[in-house]
Order: C-alpha cells, then structure tokens, then sequence
C-alpha cells in the first residue's frame, strides 16, 4: 500500500520546489507578455523589415522544442564564451519560447477588431501610442484573456523541463525525493497533485478576471 | 443659409486624383467648401463619393492634386519638388478641426456612450475626467441621448448609436464635419432621428460634408449638391439645380432611377 509517511520530513524540501516553480513562472510569463506585446506591436507594423523579423523569431521559438532550446544555451552558449547561469537562462529560455506564442495569442486579438474603430480615432485625434493604449488593448485582453490563461498554464508545465539544466524545482525535488527514498508512487503522486492545484489556482483566477472585465461592459 | 462667401474655404479641393493601384477612382477633383456650407455628394454606387471623402480626412492618401484644410496643406509637404508626407503630428495638427461620422458608426464596444464621447476630451484636449464629463453629457444632451450615457453601445439602437457617434465628434468642436453615408445602415423607422440632428447642426452653421443617398434630405438642407460619377464630378449647383434643372443624361437616370426604387403611388 502507498506510505506517506516520508512525506512529511520532504516538506520543507518540496516546499523549495514548488516556490521556485512559482518564481520561474511568474518570471518567464512577465517577460513572455512584454516581449510578447512588443512583437506583436512589430508583427503589425507597417515596416516590411520588423514584420519579417517577428515572423522569423515567432518561427523559430515556436518551431525548435523547449528541451533543445534550454540545452543549446546552457550548454553551447558556455562553448563560445558566454556565460549562462542556470536560473537566468531558465527564465529567458521559457519566456521567449512562451512570448512566440503570446505575440500570436495577441495578433489574433487585434486583428479581430474591426479597422473602423481605429479610424474613429484617428478622426478625433488620439495618438498611435493612444489608440493602442486606450482602444485596442482593453478590447484585445478581454477577447485573448482565455488563451493567456491556457498559455500561462502550458508555461507553468513547461517549467518542469528545466530541471534539465539542473534548476531545482518541483519536478527536479520530486525526482530526488522518490529516488532517495525508493517511493516514486507517493512522491510522483503529490508532486501531480501540487501541479494541479497550481494550475486549477490559474484557471480560477482567469475566469474571475474574465467576470469582472465582462460585468463591466458589454460587446 | 447665410454663406459669407467672402471668407477663405475650410475645405478645398484642386485637380485631386486618387489612384488604387492601376485603376484611377478620382479625376481631377475640385471642391470648395465654404464656412457654414453644407455641401451632399451624391452619384451611384463606386463612384468615389466614401474615397472623396476619406481622401479629404486623410484615411487614403490622394495621388496627385492638392486639398487644403482652413488654407493648409493636407498630408503632404509641398516645399520641396518631390512631394512627401507629413509627419503624423503635422497630419493631425492639420485634421484637428474636422470630424468624421461613418456609416457603421465605430463606436468604441468597452466605452460607455459618455466615455465615447468624452475619452478624446480627456487624451487630446487633455480636460479633467469632471469637466469632460460635463462637456459630455451636455453634448449628448444636445443629441437627445441624456438618458443613455451609461449605456454601451451594444445596449443602444443604431439610431442611438449613430447619434453618440455624431456628438463624439462634436466634442471636439470641429469646423467641419464629414458624413459617409450616416444613414445607410438604419433600420427605416431610425434615420429620421439622425437626419434631425444633422439638420439641427446645419441650422446652427456647421460646414458639412455629407454623403448621402437621402435625397430629401439633400434638396432641404445642402448648400450645394455634387453629383459624382465614375470618379468624375459631372455636376455641381443648388439643389434646384441638380433636381430641378437641366442635367447631364447620367444624373438625370441616377435621380430617375431612385425615383423608381422610392415610388409606391402612381
Ligand atoms: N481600398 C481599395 N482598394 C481598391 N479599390 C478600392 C478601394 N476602395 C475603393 N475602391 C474602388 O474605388 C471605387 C470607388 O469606391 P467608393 O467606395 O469610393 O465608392 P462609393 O461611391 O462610396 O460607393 P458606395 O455608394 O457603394 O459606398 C470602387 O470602384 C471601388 O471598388
Ligand atoms: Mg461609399
């Protein structure tokens, strides 16, 4: 039968783990949505040479696997003299991964406005950094705030793989404690169970986000 | 309409075209439009009237040409021989007196009427969030929406809407007004009211360009009718004169063809 007996001695080890899951998290979705913006903003640009650029980056962080991408910079970037500590590299790699995804979450958003809205305010006389600030990107958040939250539940799964590069979080204790202790039933089952509850605790805070921003207007 | 013909034009227009690709969609433009004018262009479908129109307010930029806003230069510098856009600063400083009204309205869906009408005030004018509300909810008043300013677009009817879009406008005291057809997506029994508030700001001597199919409302209150065909303007007078006048054979089956579509008694 399962014993969870060493369970509670691990606590303040697993304990560890799951806050730097959180810290890795909060980080790389913070930078993804900035840098994720900011591409978009390029992306939709009327500059040929911006657009070409964003398209490249959104390819290639989107087509090149996560695991291959923490690998190339921890391990080859060292290779030809930069210097790449674990925990910086962590958070750069899966927030630029995830900014890939967020640039596309957001261009589908504003694109689904219709170009009449923004000639409106041309026409009264706001400013581009205006229009963007005060008339796309309320309605864009509002109408990809689901897909964000899918995104930002993706990224907290994806943290697990930078245990690889041998950043101690959830996944990397788990994998100590259940080998140390030879129950990898109880410790895989918990580390399952903190992950769920991370990720339920995400989806619950979305869809009150959701509520509130739609209570307060109606399309 | 007392017309002070002696003043300089707010809008005008010279030997203006305007290229889509290959295909020309305006020849040789010219338009004056006085202060308190209020001038309705008229003519068929695809004849240029909505890219006159946005060309004037800058959304499409003309191909050759000049148009001159209160006596500046629209969208481009002209000093040197190679002609070149603005800058947008120039653009909107040059724009900042004109307002335009469309015919799917572009009411902003997150923004109340009132924040409709009062988030330019706010940014541009830079007022106080309580003076802008103020100055709003007078202007809505003004167009007969005083009940609705805490109502979404989505909870007005396209009248209504129409409406907030109009004192959207307004709010920011333009010389002149742009109108692209205000009226054709209204159900019947909703253009009435808008027509009203047009003809209201035209009694209180705003210059006014108004794309329309309304020809009633064209004959009583335009200064000036343009009818407008194949990219070309092939007639300009008085509405006695474009309706009751002599006229080129395109106008006289334009004007007879909606005849036909609006009789129901012989
Ligand atoms: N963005 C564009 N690209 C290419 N052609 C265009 C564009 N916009 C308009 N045209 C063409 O220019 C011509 C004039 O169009 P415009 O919309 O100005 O006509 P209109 O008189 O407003 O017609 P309607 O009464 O149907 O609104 C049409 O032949 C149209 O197909
Ligand atoms: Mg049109």
């Amino acid at each position: 039968m399962l014993d969870f007996s060493t369970l509670l001695p691990a606590l303040p080890v697993l304990w560890e783990g799951v806050q730097m899951t959180v810290l890795l998290s909060i980080s790389a979705l913070t930078l993804g949505l900035i840098i994720g913006t900011i591409m978009c903003t390029a992306r939709l640009s009327n500059s040929t040479p911006l657009r070409i650029l964003t398209k490249l980056y959104v390819s290639f962080f989107r087509g090149v696997p996560l695991l291959v991408q923490l690998m190339l910079s921890y391990y080859c970037l060292p290779l030809i003299g930069i210097n790449t500590p674990a925990l910086p590299t962590a958070i750069v790699c899966v927030g630029l991964c995830s900014s890939a995804y967020i640039t596309e979450i957001l261009r589908g958003g504003f694109q689904s406005l219709s170009p009449g809205q923004k000639e409106s305010a041309i026409m009264v006389g706001l400013n581009r950094l205006q229009i963007v600030a005060f008339i796309e990107l309320p309605q864009v958040i509002r109408l990809t705030i689901p897909a964000l939250i899918n995104e930002a539940i993706i990224l907290v799964k994806a943290s697990s793989l930078i245990s690889v590069i041998g950043i101690v979080e959830l996944t990397r204790v788990t994998q100590n404690l259940a080998a140390s202790n030879f129950q990898p039933f109880e410790f895989y089952l918990t580390a399952a169970l903190v992950y769920f509850i991370l990720n339920s605790t995400i989806s619950v805070l979305g869809l009150w986000v959701e509520r509130r921003i739609n209570s307060r207007s109606i399309v | 309409m007392n017309k002070q013909t002696q003043d300089s034009p707010i809008v005008e227009v010279q030997k203006m075209s305007k290229n889509f690709g290959t295909t020309q969609v305006l020849k040789n433009v010219d338009l004056k439009v006085q202060p308190s004018e209020v001038m309705c262009l008229i003519g068929p479908s695809g004849s240029g009237k909505s890219t006159l129109l946005r060309c004037i307010a800058f959304l499409e930029q003309y191909s050759s040409g000049n148009i001159y806003i209160e006596g500046e230069m629209l969208g481009y510098n002209d000093d040197t021989d190679i002609r070149k856009l603005t800058s947008t600063n120039e653009l909107n400083h040059v724009r900042r007196n004109m307002g335009m009204v469309f015919q799917q309205f572009n009411l902003w869906p997150h923004m109340t009427a009132l924040g409709n009408v009062t988030e330019a005030l706010v940014r541009v004018k830079k007022l106080s969030r309580r003076e802008a509300d103020e100055k709003g909810h007078a202007i809505l008043k003004k167009v007969g929406l005083a009940e609705r300013a805490l109502h979404y677009p989505a909870q007005l009817s396209g009248g209504q809407q129409q409406r907030v879009a109009i004192a959207r406008s307004l709010a920011m005291e333009p010389s002149v007004m742009l109108f692209d057809e205000p009226t054709s997506a209204l159900d019947p029994e909703l253009v009435g009211e808008v027509l009203q508030v047009m003809k209201d700001l035209a009694k209180d001597g705003m210059t006014m360009i108004v794309v329309t199919h309304e020809m009633g409302f064209a004959a009583q209150v335009a200064d000036t009718v343009v009818f407008l065909d194949q990219g070309e303007i092939l007639m300009k007078g008085s509405p006695k004169e474009i309706f009751q006048g002599e006229k080129p054979p395109r106008l006289e089956q334009f004007l007879k063809n909606y005849m036909d579509r609006n009789a129901f008694w012989e």
